[in-house]
């Protein structure tokens, strides 16, 4: 996924640059934040093999350039490899987005050796016992050995971890164990709460004391490890007196496949009940990306309500992100909430006033894991 | 190279081993392919990086190769510029 910072605030000239499939919603962990739809298992009926690739050939010739495996667990398909070769074949830059439950140091050569330019892992914490109440199973030594392994065959990795008030307070340490890792990037993935980490929000929210002691120890790291490694800090938006500039603007540069063909600006757009998204199965990729309604709903600013319609700053942000709009407010149009020129801002202010005054830090109890059957 | 940020017309550069430097049919331009990003280049920069860069000469040669192109023009102080701006963010790096 992008990263503020990386050069990406780029004009794509109307291309999908950045291609996200997600191959599957299947998973053995259980993260209570995962951004993955609350009815995950409705979406079984995943694409085949023979599907995935048209829909990777469609991508190259709309000008995709950067493809993103992910989930759930993509490595829990089979395909994988088969995948990545054809990507690879095409001209895409690969990145596989894991958690590394899938994955065996044999994995790890096969997928480097069918061409693989990159992976992405994330790991939640650096002691075993936080990451298990966290995730669920007991999975930390294997993350650290697959994490050793790609380092070994010699990928560029990113370190992905999901911060909460759980694991905020380590960041200094899984700074050092990136650095004892050998990875170029990490990132502080500030959660995003949509789905389960909505269902999750006021146990997840670290405090802002919290956030400021992570943010110093980043700061203090960056000094000095230089160029060794690059500390990406996602902002945690409800912090924030602006929203984020999500997806750089609804159906600019980013196009992600559900693992059942639907075609969405983001990965978390499906949530928004009231656009129909297109499907793969049923309409080319061309026609999905330029004609779509469902595209061209939020693309530009023609759309846009006040305060953001007469507001300089639209260029920037393109008024924030439609699915915390939808989900806050109830209509996905309206400006981000997170912006303090909205008048639905104090929906932000009271839910971190309701995490500041929170009881006593509890265990990782009270939190609904990720699974099966709810809706 | 001495200091660690000054680069010299004396230097051999070499990309950055995570970056694919190609020409992309679509974008009618080359791009910089690296983990978490895509850069695309202005005709300059592309000029630039294929001579000074991709070849395995030194800027100071490359400059001059380039200048063939252009009447002999001198283009130090644009290469480096450039070059530079490509080391501060890590596309390319001095061959060890
Ligand atoms: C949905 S996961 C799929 C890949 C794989 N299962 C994993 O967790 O690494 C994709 C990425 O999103 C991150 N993530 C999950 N839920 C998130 C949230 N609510 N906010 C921010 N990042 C999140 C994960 O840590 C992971 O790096
Ligand atoms: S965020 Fe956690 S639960 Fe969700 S897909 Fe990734 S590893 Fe699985
Ligand atoms: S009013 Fe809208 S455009 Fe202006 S800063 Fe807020 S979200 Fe951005």
């Amino acid at each position: 996924m992008p990263k503020a910072g990386s050069g990406l605030s780029l004009d794509g000239l109307g291309m999908p640059l950045w291609l996200v499939v997600e191959l599957t919603y299947k998973c053995p962990l259980k993260c209570p934040w995962c951004s993955n739809p609350v009815d995950f298992d409705r979406y079984r009926n995943e694409l085949s093999t023979e599907e995935w690739k048209d829909l990777l050939r469609e991508g190259r010739r709309l000008g995709s350039l950067q493809l993103g495996f992910t989930g759930g667990e993509p490595t829990l398909r089979k395909d994988l490899e088969e995948l990545v070769d054809e990507a690879n074949r095409l001209g895409y830059y690969t990145n596989l987005i894991t958690s590394g439950v899938g994955l065996s140091p044999q994995r790890v050569r096969d997928l480097k050796r069918a061409g693989l330019k990159q992976v992405q892992l994330s790991l939640q914490s650096c002691d075993s016992e936080l990451s298990e109440k966290l995730v669920g199973l007991d999975v930390f030594a294997h993350k650290i050995e697959i994490a050793r392994t790609i380092k070994a065959e010699g990928f560029p990795m990113v370190m992905n971890v999901p911060v909460s008030r759980y694991n905020i307070d380590q960041t200094e340490a899984l700074i050092d164990l990136a650095a004892d890792l050998g990875v170029e990037y990490l990132e502080f993935a500030n959660l995003q709460y949509y789905n389960w980490a909505l269902i999750n929000r006021a146990d997840l929210l670290p405090t802002r004391q919290q956030l400021k002691q992570s943010e110093a120890a980043v700061a203090a790291a960056r000094e000095r490890l230089g160029k060794r490694l690059t500390i990406y800090f996602v902002v945690p938006d409800y912090f924030d007196e602006r929203p984020k500039a999500c997806m750089n603007g609804w159906g600019a540069i980013h196009l992600t496949i559900a693992p059942d063909g639907t075609a969405l600006p983001c990965q978390e757009a499906r949530l928004i009940k009231d656009i129909d998204f297109p499907n793969v199965r049923e309409h080319s990729l061309d026609w999905i990306w330029r004609e779509s309604p469902a595209f061209r709903r939020f693309r530009g600013d023609d759309w846009m309500k006040e305060p953001c319609r007469s507001c300089d700053d639209r260029e920037k942000d393109f008024a924030g992100c439609r699915c915390q709009a939808f989900l806050l407010t109830g209509d996905a149009a309206n400006t981000d909430p997170v912006c303090s020129k909205s008048p639905h801002r104090y929906l932000i202010d009271d839910i971190l006033l309701e995490a500041e005054n929170r009881q006593e830090r509890a265990g990782a109890d009270a939190l609904i894991m990720r699974a099966r059957c709810r809706s | 190279m001495h200091n660690e940020d000054r680069l010299q017309p004396s230097d051999i550069m070499v990309l950055n081993p995570n970056f694919h430097f190609r020409w992309e049919e679509p974008q009618q331009s080359h791009v910089l392919l690296y983990p978490e990003g895509i850069v695309k280049l202005n005709a300059t920069a592309a000029e630039i990086l294929e001579m000074c860069v991709m070849r395995g000469l030194t800027v100071a040669e490359g400059t001059e190769q380039l200048a063939h192109r252009y009447d002999g023009a001198d283009l130090m102080s644009d290469v480096m510029q450039f070059m530079e701006l490509a080391y501060a963010k890590g596309w390319i790096r001095p061959k060890s």
